[in-house]
């Protein structure tokens, strides 16, 4: 009899872990029909003792008391579910090598069966003491830094930086400046849902698009070496504009790229966004209230996902955000699905901003200029005896930056990036401390995860655009 | 024409507004209260003000149920997406059959390094040490004392290619163009030794692609 009820019981079977909890469990003869109204066996569990999910795995015993600690628990209910308290969990060990772990992402998966009950993502297994050498460089020589922080979206980090110096520094950068990072901006947000989309895509099984897009992104990371020399890691925007001006031809073949680009996503999108499989696999999973996400201090797509109107090239532009004309794409479920949607409208939106960049970009310079913060022409420095001196100085010593602190944020493609800045007047940061969206999104997992199965925390892994880069720092 | 259906069905879930100046406008927080049994997750959750029946599905919006049902039995969808598969399975690959062909490389290009020499031979670093001072990575090394002739040259000028972050702040400080980053990207070593580069090095590799080197830096110099 009892084996017949555990057979027609919903949940797998537990590990029965003592001899006692065993005799018990098989002299229970429970009707079948009086299970609907009793707790599940998941919230006998977690009423046991507290909310904490260590406390899985203590031993009532071992608390002192054997007397039920919930008041909705008696001693005959646990028998007919035939769980012992000592009973453990499934724990998995999802990554640090697992492919869809998107870097080295190691989680520690409590499951049920299939269902997660907790999910604890531990991190630093990319740590690299970014902040504290920062505080031992120069303003310039902390630059290369902000590459290799998010490497999916190079320039937007080292945007973020630049303007957070440049605000101690009270400059302003000339237009064309403005104009250049503004577009580089939107070709890196591009570039990074190139790659974070498709690679979500693939996570959840088609190989197909993430192939088309890796063509444009290759496309991209061309523009990227025309313009700085490096195709990933660019070094190109600096604190007080951009390090050289667009070459020759360049704008031409952005243009061109622009305006086909559209098609491709186009095709992109007849094969995704329709489809059974992929909505199958991400509509109403990984679902954030508006309350949650601010809760959690999600931003980006993690928070417009979820209704929340908030953008920060809108809320308070930078660099020549409010001398473009774009609109920023909201979800209304919160679900991986709508965030999908508002990338791949993100990226036609970056579109529309950068074909407004390449028509309205003005003639000038694209430094600041001062000889005190930015080097001098090359020319210059061969035949002016100040000039040269300047680039000494520049090359060797770095400018000082006023004493002051400033939190300078940027809306990434992944979110709400932050600098945290403070100078003590010195020629190199006291103290830089950076605000990861990843962070605070992966964070997040556990509760967005809980009740799911193992193949939805992947899709959550992907619509999260975690990059470990800028999550572990 | 097939799009615009997707297009279509995607616009009731994501709408593009403009950003309201005030941030609570437009969020909507429900102030569910949570069950009595707080113990159990999925009480726990916030509910979704969206899965309210009546908000789900406004008449002249989205796709009929025929349409959706028609969708369903005809996997119209996939075998469109199938289409469009089948459709690239004819256009040129882009792929580069790499060590035959290789990609196009700009005249800013930041590879390997190298240390030019003057026209007469004479090399053209004079030891001022800016590289070394302004390198982030601390990867160059220099040492330095007078020659016989009474002019300034390195003795020793020796950088390791495995701390290089290939930023091009060394070319960008030199003051002469003698430390440049060249064209080249294809010096891989089997060890490590192989990539702490030397003087005797870096000034062969400048021979070596002088010809391109100065080539870029003609290309390049109406910016710098």
């Amino acid at each position: 009899m009892a084996s017949v009820a555990r057979l027609l019981s919903r949940r797998a079977t537990p590990i029965i872990s003592s001899a006692a909890a065993a005799s018990r469990f098989t002299a229970s003869t429970t009707p079948l029909f009086a299970r609907t109204a009793r707790p599940t066996t998941f919230a006998k569990f977690m009423s046991t003792e507290a909310t904490s999910s260590h406390h899985h795995y203590v031993n009532r015993d071992m608390l002192g008391s054997t007397t039920p600690l919930g008041s909705t628990i008696t001693e005959d209910v646990e028998i007919d579910d035939g769980v012992d308290v000592n009973a453990r969990h499934f724990t998995v060990n999802f990554g640090p090598q697992h492919p869809a772990a998107h870097g080295v992402l190691r989680l520690i998966l409590e499951l049920e069966g299939e269902e997660i009950l907790r999910c604890d993502p531990h991190v630093g297994l990319l740590h690299r003491g970014t902040e504290k050498l920062i505080e031992y460089k120069t303003y310039l020589q902390a630059l290369p830094y902000f590459d290799r922080l998010d490497y999916c979206s190079m320039m937007v980090n080292e945007q973020a930086y630049s303007l957070a110096v440049e605000k101690l520094l009270n400059i302003e950068v000339p237009l064309r400046a403005k104009y250049i990072r503004t577009m580089f901006a939107e070709i890196t947000r591009v570039m990074n849902h190139c790659m974070s989309v498709m690679s979500h895509i693939m996570d959840v099984g088609a190989l197909t698009p993430f192939l088309w897009m890796f063509e444009e992104r290759e496309k991209l990371i061309e523009f990227y070496e025309r313009v700085s020399g490096a195709r990933m890691h660019a070094a190109y925007v600096r604190p007080g504009g951009v390090s050289l001006d667009i070459p020759k031809g360049l704008l031409e073949d952005i243009h061109v790229w622009a305006d086909q680009f559209g098609q491709r996503m186009d095709e992109a999108e007849e094969l995704i966004t329709g489809n059974r499989i992929w909505k199958g696999r991400t509509v109403d999973v990984g679902r954030v209230t508006a309350k949650e996400a601010l809760d959690w201090g999600f931003s980006g797509v993690m928070l417009r996902g979820s209704g929340v109107n908030w953008d920060l090239r809108k809320v308070q532009p930078y660099d020549a955000y409010d001398l473009v004309d774009f609109d920023v794409p909201v979800g209304t479920k919160g679900d991986c699905y709508d965030r999908y949607l508002c990338r791949m409208e993100e990226m036609r939106q970056s579109l529309r901003i950068i074909h407004q960049c390449i028509n309205d970009m003005p003639p000038g310079p694209v430094r600041v200029d001062d000889l005190k913060i930015s080097p001098p022409r090359r020319a210059h420095m061969k035949e002016n005896m100040e000039a040269l001196i300047h680039h000494f100085k520049l090359y060797s010593e770095g400018y000082s930056v006023p004493a002051g602190e400033t939190y300078t944020v940027v809306e990434a493609p992944k979110g709400e990036f932050g600098v945290h800045l403070v100078s003590d007047g010195s020629n190199r940061p006291y103290r830089c401390k950076i605000r990861a969206p990843g962070f605070a999104h992966l964070a997040g997992l556990d509760f967005m995860a809980k009740g799911h199965f193992i193949p939805d925390v992947v899709t959550m892994i992907g619509t999260m655009d975690i990059v470990f880069g800028e999550v572990d720092r | 024409m097939l799009r615009n259906v997707i297009r279509a069905a995607a616009v009731p879930r994501v709408q593009t507004r403009v950003a309201l100046p005030a941030m609570a406008r437009s969020i909507h927080i429900s102030s569910t209260v949570h069950a009595k049994n707080t113990n159990d997750y999925r009480a726990n959750r916030e509910k979704f003000p969206e899965d309210d029946i009546s908000t789900r599905y406004t008449p002249g919006k989205g796709p009929s149920a025929l349409d959706n049902a028609s969708q369903a039995l005809l996997l119209t969808e996939l075998v469109r997406g199938m289409w469009v598969v089948l459709e690239s399975f004819f256009r040129p690959p882009y792929t580069l059959m790499y060590p035959f062909e290789k990609g196009a490389l700009s005249p800013r290009f930041r590879g390997e390094h190298a240390l030019r020499r003057y026209p007469s031979g004479e090399e053209r670093c004079i030891a001022c040490k800016l590289c070394e001072a302004i390198c982030p990575a601390q990867a160059i090394t220099i040492e330095a004392e007078p020659r016989e002739d009474g002019s300034r040259r390195t003795t020793r000028y020796d950088i390791d290619m495995t701390k290089c972050i290939y930023c091009g702040f060394c070319q960008e400080a030199c003051p002469v163009d003698a430390i440049v980053e060249g064209p080249n990207y294809e010096y891989a070593t089997e060890t490590h030794e192989e990539l702490l580069y030397n003087k005797e090095k870096l000034l062969a590799n400048g021979d070596k692609w002088e010809v391109e080197l100065a080539r870029n830096l003609e290309a390049d110099h109406l910016y710098r």
